[in-house]
């Protein structure tokens, strides 16, 4: 239970970090470190060098302007949850975050390492996938913007090249009188989910549904937006009709099953979860109150 | 090898650690402060949870090079010099029964202390939350909450159920 030797290096500024990165044979970046550590632990993982980018101050911060939210790659996931202007903004963020891991993981663990570490029942990873975020990666040939649907690749693999490290990643604020709603089922407080379900939308001054996202981690390999469901609501007001129908839809969605849960347990779980969301999201009161 | 100096319960240490050497090895082997405890090592049970700069991590999920130039804290710089007295947190969990076997314990101090800092009446969930990431094996975490309502002065779980 120890990491296996490896070579540190602690860059003091991004043009470093990178071409350390691009001259480093088998190097690992280092963010939070609340995932790698474990796995460096665990011997999962046999890097040559880790990157620390924990000196580059500039890559943590969150910048909140009326277009668009700007949080930095190496901005600590306590930062992000108690940060009252973004929660102004786009309370989703500290109610998930609310669920991810501990207070002593979150005050180390960062939003670029949990994007790129990309766990499939990850909370962050799913709220970038449901805002529709811009993920930006920085190379030897520069900044590039992915977008969250092409930065999630595959099972835990970040569209990124191995010579970029992620940087920012930015979102486009909603209408603030939007809703939403978060909810996940994890055996135990902090741990990762076995289906989680974010659901966000806007509505029109006579209750319909004019904009909505609905995004859905925990069952398959990676988090999946649900375009069958959005379709369904838009438009609607929501009726209880509506959404039976829309959680129904659910079987359509991939289903990876594990020791955790089978496929058929975790659709049940999603199902529950994506219902409560739903309810939470038309229900503002209920979905948008964040208990102390 | 990295030579590193950071402050350790307000005493200043220097190390020569190796690069993959871990905060919480570096603090029992080398510092020999072996009441930071070293459960999982993984960052599942919160048993060598330290404050690194007043804020909490896991001490097995952070490499030692890391904390050069840190402010350390560890269950050792809680009460007076060898241990006595007792740090009013430390006493409530031994009146109120708030550890069994022991090993938990430094963990559920180290959270317990930044819980208190930042809010010095937390109440039973707000307690409940902040240990969520530390497990105990032996007290059914009930004798746990009871310690730190104690600490802070505040009623019961069962008086205030009445």
């Amino acid at each position: 239970m120890k990491p296996p030797p490896f070579q540190y290096f602690c860059p003091d500024t991004l043009d470093e970090a990178v071409s350390l990165l691009a001259r480093t044979q088998n190097a690992k970046v280092l963010a939070g470190g609340q995932s790698l550590i474990a796995m460096l632990n665990l011997r999962y993982v046999y890097p040559d060098a880790l990157i620390d980018l924990n000196n580059l101050f500039d890559l943590a911060g969150i910048d909140i302007r009326p277009d668009r939210v700007r949080i930095g790659a190496m901005t600590r996931q306590h930062h992000i949850e108690q940060h009252g202007a973004l929660f102004n903004v786009l309370p989703i963020f500290r109610v998930a975050l609310r669920l991810v891991g501990h207070r002593q993981t979150r005050n180390r663990g960062t939003i670029g390492g949990s994007l790129c570490h990309l766990d499939p029942a990850a909370e962050l990873p799913l709220v970038a996938l449901l805002l529709d975020a811009t993920i930006e990666a920085t190379g030897p040939k520069g900044r590039r913007r992915i977008p969250a649907t092409e930065f999630i690749a595959g099972f835990m693999t970040p569209g990124i090249g191995v010579e970029e490290i992620v940087t920012a990643i930015e979102v486009k604020p909603w209408q603030a009188t939007h809703s939403f709603g978060f909810n996940e089922f994890a055996r135990r407080h902090g741990d990762f989910a076995i289906a989680s379900a974010a659901v966000q939308i806007e509505r029109a001054p006579n209750g319909a549904i004019e904009r909505v996202a609905i995004a859905i981690g925990g069952i398959g390999s990676v988090p999946q937006r649900f375009p069958v469901g959005e379709a369904m609501l838009m438009g609607s007001t929501g009726s209880r009709d509506i959404v039976d129908a829309v959680v129904d839809r659910c079987a359509e969605l991939e289903l990876v099953g594990d020791f955790h849960g089978s496929t058929d347990y975790r659709l049940s779980v999603a199902r529950t979860m994506l219902r409560r969301s739903i309810n939470d999201a038309l229900a503002p009161t209920s979905g948008q109150v964040v208990s102390a | 090898m990295h030579d590193i100096e950071l402050l350790v319960n307000g005493r200043s240490c220097r190390g020569n650690v190796e690069d993959r050497t871990t905060l919480a090895d570096f603090l029992r082997h080398e510092l020999r402060l072996t009441g930071t405890h070293v459960g999982c090592e993984h960052g599942v049970c919160g048993a060598c949870t330290v404050l690194v700069d007043g804020v909490s991590v896991r001490s097995c999920l952070m490499l030692a090079v890391q904390t050069r130039g840190a402010i350390v804290e560890t269950v050792e710089g809680l009460g007076g010099p060898d241990g006595s007295p007792l740090h009013p947190l430390q006493q409530a969990f031994r009146d109120a029964h708030g550890l069994q076997c022991g090993y938990c314990t430094p963990g559920m101090l180290m959270t317990i202390v930044e819980l208190l800092r930042e809010n010095a009446r937390p109440s039973e969930s707000e307690i409940r939350e902040a240990i969520s990431g530390n497990i105990c094996r032996c007290t059914g975490y009930q004798s746990i909450v009871e310690a730190v309502l104690l600490a802070v002065g505040a009623p019961s779980i069962e008086k205030s159920a009445k």
